[in-house]
């Protein structure tokens, strides 16, 4: 009896650790995108802007500040093995499309994290470098950087 | 010292410019953090040991490139660009280059 227990427990293992990758990871997932829209209400009404003129915002700037947030972010052994489905036949990576999403937002919370006090974050770009691309030993992982500049407007003095 | 990634400075003329100024690092992460990154990317999500190295990088990257445009006597430096690549298995170079110029504040005039 424990033997065969055993015996199934061994010819099972790599299913059951994709099961248990898959359990973390969508709790993971769930959690951070929890935290990235709590966090993102907080910043509301400070928006990241691509314009790169001062004279585009129409009012007069205080200050000017560089603001960097970078994550890294790399995807979980269940959703690896389902991309090795998706490259058969092709399409939308929904698995790959998401962990990006998130590093994105993440990036972007942390850029404005680095300067809370701004009213506008201007000229914002966000790029996306692999680091390494798994192959053999290595880790798999890609980094996502988000950087603009931190504009502070004047405040009219009420007489 | 401005450094910004928009082209002007409120308030500030450009009265001279020094061209371009760089600054770079190439890191790799010590035999422990990349255990521990390995594990983590065994469930996905953020690789906070990768993260903490680059901003560390980062942040000599823009020092060096600050230190550069400090030598030619800028005060200055505009339109700054990050970029990332991989330069071997396990080591990433951060680069940071901008515009080195002097600005000053107007002049009033009576």
């Amino acid at each position: 009896m424990v033997e065969s227990i055993i015996v199934l427990l061994a010819l099972c293992w790599p299913f059951i650790f994709l099961f248990i990758t898959m359990v973390i990871g969508r709790v993971m997932e769930k959690s951070h995108y929890k935290d990235i829209k709590a966090r993102e209400q907080m910043f509301f009404g400070k928006p990241s802007v691509t314009f790169k003129n001062i004279s585009d915002l129409g009012q007069e700037v205080e200050s000017s500040v560089l603001c960097v947030g970078s994550v890294v972010v790399s995807v979980d052994h269940f959703k690896r093995f389902l991309f090795g489905f998706r490259k058969i036949f092709g399409g939308e990576c929904h698995s790959y499309s998401s962990i990006i999403d998130r590093g994105r937002r993440e990036a972007l919370l942390r850029m404005k994290e680095d300067q809370p006090g701004a009213d506008m974050y201007m000229n914002c770009r966000l790029e996306t470098s692999t680091i390494s691309n798994g192959a053999g030993k290595a880790v798999g992982c890609m980094e996502i950087t988000a950087y603009s500049t931190a504009i502070k407007f004047k405040k009219e003095i009420a007489v | 010292m401005f450094v910004t990634n928009i082209e002007e400075i409120a308030g500030y003329n450009i009265v001279e410019h020094y061209g371009l100024v760089q600054g770079s690092t190439i890191r790799a992460k010590h035999a422990g953090r990349d255990i521990m990154a390995g594990l983590k990317n065994i469930v996905g999500g953020e690789l906070k040991g990768y993260t903490e190295l680059l901003m560390e990088a980062r942040r000599q990257a823009t020092e060096r490139m600050v230190e550069q445009a400090k030598e030619l006597g800028a005060n200055a430096v505009l339109n700054v660009r990050y970029s990332t690549a991989s330069v071997a298995q396990g080591a990433a170079e951060v680069l940071a280059y901008g515009t080195a110029v002097k600005v000053e504040a107007p002049q009033q005039a009576y």
